[in-house]
C-alpha cells in the first residue's frame, strides 16, 4: 500500500468535523465489526514548528487530541489521532482507517466518504478564505518626487 | 494484534499496586489482574506487569523464549518501548526460559552514586509458593519469610546473595506465576 495515500485519507478523516465522520459511517451499507485494541483515550501533543518552515525547531504549544487504534475481523488494523477530545471521531476515523486499507474496498470509500470530506474541509477553507479576502486593505506608497 | 488493558489508567494502577506490594513485602505471592487477552509466551501476570510499567523511557530486554513476533508487536505498541539487543541497555529485563537466564551480573545493576538506575527483571516461573522453600529476611520481612520458586535453576539463589551482597548496588526481580507476582528486591538475604 501507497503509505502517501495513506496519509492523505489519515488526514482528511482527522480534519472532519466529527459529525460528519459519523454520519459518513451511517451512510456504509453493512458497517464491519471491529474491535478496539487501544483506546479511545485524550491526552495532550506537543505540536512543534520551524520558523519559516526551516529555521530551528520549536514548541508551538501542546494541544488536546484523542487517538484510537481498531483491528477488523480479518486483521488489518487501523488507526486514528484526531484533534480535540472526541473518542467517538477517533474510533469510526480509525475504523475507516482499516477498511481503506483493503484494496477491494478503497475505491468505493474514496468515493463516498473521503471526497465528500474533503470536498466540504474545502469548502470551509475557501470561505474563510473569502471572509479574510474581504478585509484586506492595500498598502501603497505615493512615490513622491523631490523636485 | 491483541488488545491492551481495557481500562489503561486505573488498571495499570491496581497492577502497581500489586507489584508495589509484593516489592514491599518480599516474599509474599500477591494475585494481579492481568489483559484480557495475553500473548502465548507469557503468562497473564507477566503480561500485566509489562504493560504497567515499562513504557517508552524504558529500554526492555527479552530473553530468547520471550521474543516472539507476538509479544514483541504486542510490546512494541502498547507500552512503545524501545527493544534492547544487549542485557546491560536495558531497563526491565523480560526473562520467560529461567532456566537459561543470564546471570543477575549481567544486568545493569546501577553505580554507587545512582543505585536507582538499575535494571529490574521480571522473571517468568512455573510457580510460587509462600510459606515454603527458601529463608527470606531483610527488610519489610517480619521475622523471617519463605519463598519456594519452582522453575529457577539453582544458580539463581547464589547469584541473589551476590546480588545481594553488591548492595546498594544491584538488581531487583520480579517474580511471576500464574498465581500472582513475588519480589525478591537487592535488599532481601537468601538462607537455605
Amino acid at each position: 500500500m501507497d503509505s502517501q495515500e495513506r496519509r492523505r485519507w489519515m488526514s482528511v478523516l482527522a480534519q472532519a468535523a466529527p459529525e460528519d465522520v459519523e454520519a459518513a459511517w451511517r451512510k456504509l451499507a453493512e458497517p464491519p465489526a471491529y474491535r478496539l485494541l487501544r483506546g479511545p483515550e485524550t491526552g495532550l501533543v506537543m505540536v512543534r514548528g520551524r520558523a519559516g518552515g526551516s529555521g530551528a525547531q520549536f514548541n508551538l504549544g501542546e494541544m488536546t487530541m484523542t487517538r484510537c487504534s481498531v483491528e477488523l475481523d480479518d486483521g488489518r488494523v487501523g488507526h486514528a489521532y484526531v484533534g480535540g477530545r472526541s473518542g467517538r471521531h477517533a474510533e469510526r476515523a480509525a475504523a475507516f482507517d482499516a477498511l481503506l486499507q483493503e484494496p477491494g474496498r478503497r475505491p468505493a470509500l474514496d468515493e463516498i466518504v473521503i471526497a465528500p470530506l474533503l470536498a466540504r474541509q474545502e469548502a470551509r477553507r475557501a470561505g474563510a478564505r473569502a471572509r479574510a479576502a474581504g478585509t484586506r486593505v492595500e498598502f501603497f506608497t505615493m512615490v513622491r518626487g523631490e523636485e | 494484534m491483541l488488545a491492551g488493558l481495557a481500562d489503561p489508567v486505573l488498571d495499570s494502577q491496581r497492577i502497581f499496586r500489586a507489584v508495589l506490594e509484593a516489592m514491599a513485602h518480599p516474599g509474599r505471592v500477591v494475585a494481579v489482574e492481568g489483559p484480557p487477552e495475553t500473548p502465548r509466551a507469557l503468562h497473564r501476570a507477566a503480561a500485566a506487569v509489562c504493560l504497567a510499567l515499562v513504557d517508552l523511557e524504558t529500554p526492555l530486554w527479552l530473553d530468547p523464549a520471550a521474543r516472539t513476533p507476538e509479544v514483541l508487536e504486542a510490546l512494541r505498541f502498547h507500552c512503545g518501548c524501545p527493544i534492547v539487543e544487549e542485557v546491560r541497555g536495558a531497563r526491565f529485563a523480560l526473562v520467560v526460559d529461567a532456566r537459561s537466564m543470564p546471570p543477575l551480573e549481567a544486568y545493569d545493576g546501577g553505580s554507587d552514586e545512582y543505585p536507582d538506575r538499575s535494571a529490574t527483571l521480571i522473571v517468568q516461573v512455573a510457580a510460587l509458593t509462600a510459606d515454603a522453600g527458601k529463608r527470606l529476611t531483610g527488610p519489610g520481612i517480619a521475622g523471617e519469610a519463605r519463598l519456594a520458586v519452582d522453575g529457577v535453576p539453582e544458580r539463581f539463589w547464589a547469584e541473589l546473595r551476590d546480588n545481594h551482597a553488591r548492595f546498594p548496588r544491584g538488581v531487583d526481580v520480579i517474580l511471576v506465576a500464574p498465581a500472582g507476582v513475588a519480589a525478591l528486591p537487592r535488599t532481601t538475604e537468601v538462607g537455605d
